[in-house]
């Protein structure tokens, strides 16, 4: 009934189709440019899931196909059965415990990854005060960060391979502070202050998003955030702090460009 | 006139909705007044009236309609009417618009209803997709999109996922535990007629000052607090949805339990039955958690009670895990129901039994106890206490391992069969791989550290289609197609069936597959406009979904046609071992002339001579207890 011909060329053809799943799993350009240490962890974590995931898919899809060309009716087969096979307790805990083992190990080296994220920095860190308010985000950098005056602004520039704390509230409703080439996110909710750091490492531009619905004008609670030079980082503090005269203007509510 | 007035139906019920509201507006006025303002002034004031209407006028709709006349007669100490079968049965369409105590009726209109909505909600999906064709669109206001994303996703879950799996299970549980009906079946009759009104209320939100409610099916406070009085129509209309899912979990437990065939002990159960049992469990304990969610929202909202105000003591986080924690456990209300589905038919149309049957019901049991340990997996972007990630990510992966035995066994089931692939068995392994998709995306999500990274963005979107449409849909269409012989006496068109499975296969995965890396690119959830890079993807997916929506009608139109003038069904097409299969099509209005005796496992397929019901009188008594119990139950409703 089941020839060793068609099992060893239905073998072939999902490790066949298995490679071909994991070599594209690295063509595709799946995410957005990496800008911080944190985005280079986070995706080395989605291949790895992707390539655990890409065999056990190949795996369910070839035994449905290879059922359906071997065990589909044939003619004159109309009113037969199937053997009686009731289980098989090998079988049913091998594939209790093997997918068990493999979801622990993935889990546990996703808390390594998390760890590794959210761990505090050997050297100083900057604190950036984020806030979300429909619809626009603001930026406070405090005297900590300035060295003088604490600047309130609407834009949001960082300093390249230095460790920034990103810390979070919102004046209305919960909104989402991600940054998708950093691939971090976390909420602004009324009432706490919510945080996460980042060390960017590329410079550029990139977008910052609200992901948390928060009103008609959640699409378009877009901003920007700069990765420049540390030393460009200080010539743009002294700049807007000359240009605003202190910490008086660059009210929260301005609306952030959405470029 | 009056004599229509007075009879328990439409009229009364319409004539009672109006009363309902008249005693919103009276009783709004008078606690006004009580309160200190003045007389007439505050009376005009519409919004007080409208909320509380939502709440009066559905209960005296009901009471008009019939659904509590017998308990009402009852409490009162009036004579109450002896049940004379009239309300059993449906002899004419009409029968279906009035109260029905028969659980087959009752199993159309739940079906019906629920595909109602469906194509109502597939609607909004499509409008949506028009907007999100190009980036910066205007086809309609950002508040309207927000409006029908969250009615969309209210419709489906509420009206169409639940419902519809509680339609078809009302239809055949009874049948295949050889009971003539349900334990309850006026209360039956009572929790369908809830469905209706909670569905109509979401959609005349739209009608509603201000627009329908917009802020997702989840309606996060403080956003649903402040909102427009459309918010009110989601907070109600759940309620009602609520009520409706637990009255019917509770028929169902107890149907299950005391009303099996004589010989039918829980291990001899078809899977269907074990699925429905672990479902109603899970809806019994997690349903008025989503009721309690929505309730402190009303009080916020209409008396300033301040749950979720943080100036004023309030906890915005806590809607947030009350929320979840019923909405997680929902998913699984979503889908055990499915699972039950794909065992009944893959068994029969493999012509072998079931593999690991014990297993198969014993992981149902786990996902219900796992089920709740995960909710705040939902919320690990929320600003909770950091460590309540690291439990929730291990248990949300490990409650994949009982849902991957199956996966298994259904295959293990298909491996030396005999495959017959009609319709619903090329629904049955189509939701075999797009929901091993839907459950690979769920594993990642599992993974705190890239969770962080796609959390609300496009790749949930993509993620929860692909559980709910790859996978609760693709069964829903599986077990219509499988019992629609038994419900209406009908074949449906096998060539269109066909058509059907592989044009909505073959778009589903090219409309919800690309939304992936939108996701993973950094494209947002819940926006009517989008940055110009995801422009391409985009208009992509709405070409995919308006084929997709198109699919339906080859659906529709096979369901109609099939349903007026199919050829007629016999009573066992599929050769199918379980009871529902060995009376006529449809069934006789009692179900069955003589009480079933189960007299092995609903699966022997390719055992020579295997029987899993018999009406013969039985050689041997009935070994079980609790069987033998449910057999006094069904002589008593017989007779």
């Amino acid at each position: 009934m089941v020839s060793r011909r068609s099992i060893v060329g239905t073998i072939a053809a999902a490790l066949i189709a298995t490679a071909i799943g994991i070599v594209l799993s690295y063509v595709i350009h799946w995410f957005p440019v990496q800008a911080s240490t944190q985005a280079h962890h986070t995706d080395t974590l989605y291949h790895v899931l992707v390539i655990a995931s890409v065999p056990i898919f190949v795996l369910v899809v070839t035994v449905i196909l290879y059922s359906v060309w071997q065990f589909r009716v044939k003619p004159g087969q109309e009113l037969e059965d199937g053997p009686p096979i009731h289980g098989n307790t090998r079988l049913e805990v091998i594939w209790t415990a093997i997918p068990a083992m493999i979801l622990l190990g993935l889990v546990s080296y996703s808390f390594v990854v998390l760890h590794e994220n959210e761990k505090k920095p050997a050297g100083p860190e900057m604190v950036v005060n984020v806030t979300g308010q429909q619809f626009a985000w603001s930026y406070e950098y405090p005297s900590s960060a300035t060295g003088g005056a604490p600047l309130k602004t609407t834009q949001l520039y960082v300093p390249d391979n230095e460790s920034v704390h990103f810390e979070i509230k919102s004046l209305d409703v919960i909104h989402a502070f991600w940054i998708p080439a950093f691939r971090l996110q976390i909420d602004a909710v009324p009432g706490i202050t919510t945080s996460y750091r980042a060390t960017p490492d590329r410079l550029g531009s990139y977008p910052v998003v609200c992901n948390l619905l928060c009103g008609v004008g959640h699409g378009l609670m877009r901003s920007t955030v700069h990765v420049v030079t540390p030393s460009a980082f200080q010539a743009w503090l002294k700049s807007r702090a000359s240009a605003s005269g202190g910490a008086s203007t660059g009210q929260p509510g301005a609306p952030a460009s959405a470029s | 006139m009056a004599a229509k007035l007075r009879a328990p139906g439409l009229y009364r019920a319409f004539f009672a909705f109006l009363l309902g509201i008249a005693f919103a507006a009276g009783l709004t006025w008078l606690v006004r007044m009580a309160t200190g303002h003045s007389t007439y002034h505050h009376f005009l004031s519409e919004e007080p009236i409208m909320a509380v209407s939502l709440i009066t006028a559905p209960i005296f709709f009901l009471v008009g309609l019939g659904g509590f006349d017998y308990w009402l007669y009852w409490a009162s100490g009036r004579p109450t009417r002896p049940e004379d079968h009239s309300s059993h049965g449906a002899h004419t369409w009409k029968d279906y618009f009035r109260i029905n105590t028969d659980h087959k009726v009752i199993g159309i209109q739940y079906t019906v209803t629920a595909f109602f909505f469906l194509f109502v909600g597939g609607l909004m999906a499509m409008l949506m997709r028009i907007q999100l064709a190009q980036p910066g669109a205007e086809f309609v206001s950002a508040n309207t999109y927000n409006g029908l994303f969250s009615v969309h996703a209210s419709l489906l879950i509420f009206l169409f996922v639940i419902p519809v799996f509680a339609g078809l299970a009302n239809y055949v549980l009874p049948l295949m535990i050889g009971a003539p009906d349900m334990a309850f079946p006026r209360l039956n009759a009572l929790s369908y007629w809830l469905l209706p009104l909670a569905g109509l209320m979401m959609l005349l939100s739209f009608a509603a000052p201000g627009g329908a409610f917009a802020d997702g099916w989840t309606a996060y406070a403080p956003l649903s607090i402040d909102a427009p009085i459309g918010q009110d129509f989601f907070s109600v209309g759940v309620q009602l949805a609520g009520a409706s899912s637990i009255m019917t979990a509770l028929n169902f437990l107890v149907t299950i339990i005391t009303m099996r065939a004589p010989g039918m002990s829980f291990f001899r159960m078809p899977l269907l039955v074990w699925a429905n049992f672990a479902t109603s469990l899970l809806v019994v304990i997690a349903t008025p958690f989503i009721a309690a969610s929505q309730f402190f929202v009303l009080l916020d909202r209409g008396l300033g009670f301040n749950f979720f105000d943080a100036g004023k003591g309030g906890d915005v986080l806590m809607y947030q895990h009350v929320f979840w924690f019923y909405s997680h456990p929902a998913v699984y209300i979503m889908m055990l129901p499915g699972f039950g589905i794909i065992s009944e038919i893959i068994a029969v149309k493999a012509r072998k039994p079931i593999f690991g049957y014990r297993m198969m019901a014993f992981s149902l049991l786990a996902i219900v106890g796992l089920g709740f340990t995960v909710w705040a997996h939902h919320m690990f972007t929320s600003g909770m206490a950091a460590w309540i990630r690291i439990p929730m990510a291990i248990t949300t992966a490990i409650i994949a391992v009982p849902t991957g035995i199956k996966i298994f066994s259904w295959l293990a089931t298909l491996w030396r069969g005999v495959l017959h692939l009609d319709t619903p068995m090329l629904f049955s392994l189509g939701f075999l791989a797009t929901f091993t998709l839907g459950g690979i995306s769920g594993v990642m999500l599992a993974m705190v550290a890239f969770d962080i990274h796609v959390s609300a963005s496009y790749f949930i979107v993509a993620h929860i289609h692909y559980v709910l449409f790859g996978g609760s849909l693709m069964t829903i269409f599986a077990g219509v197609y499988y019992w629609f012989p038994k419900m209406t006496g009908r074949m449906y068109d096998e060539r269109l069936g066909k058509w059907h499975f592989w044009s909505t296969f073959v778009l589903f995965n090219l409309t919800f597959g690309p939304m992936h890396i939108l996701g993973l690119q950094g494209m947002p959830r819940r926006v009517p406009t989008y940055a110009a890079k995801f422009a391409d993807l985009n208009m992509f997916i709405s070409i995919a979904s308006f084929g997709l929506g198109l699919t339906t009608l080859i659906f529709l139109y096979n369901m109609v046609t099939s349903w007026r003038g199919g050829p007629r069904a016999v009573a066992n097409p599929w050769r199918g071992l379980t009871i529902e299969w060995q009376v006529s099509s449809p069934p006789p209005v009692f179900n069955f002339d003589r009480i079933p005796t189960v007299v092995g496992s609903p699966y022997e397929y390719g055992v020579p001579g295997a029987v899993h019901g018999t009406f013969a009188p039985a050689p041997v008594p009935a070994t079980v207890g609790g069987a033998s119990r449910g057999s006094d139950v069904v002589h008593r409703h017989t007779e």
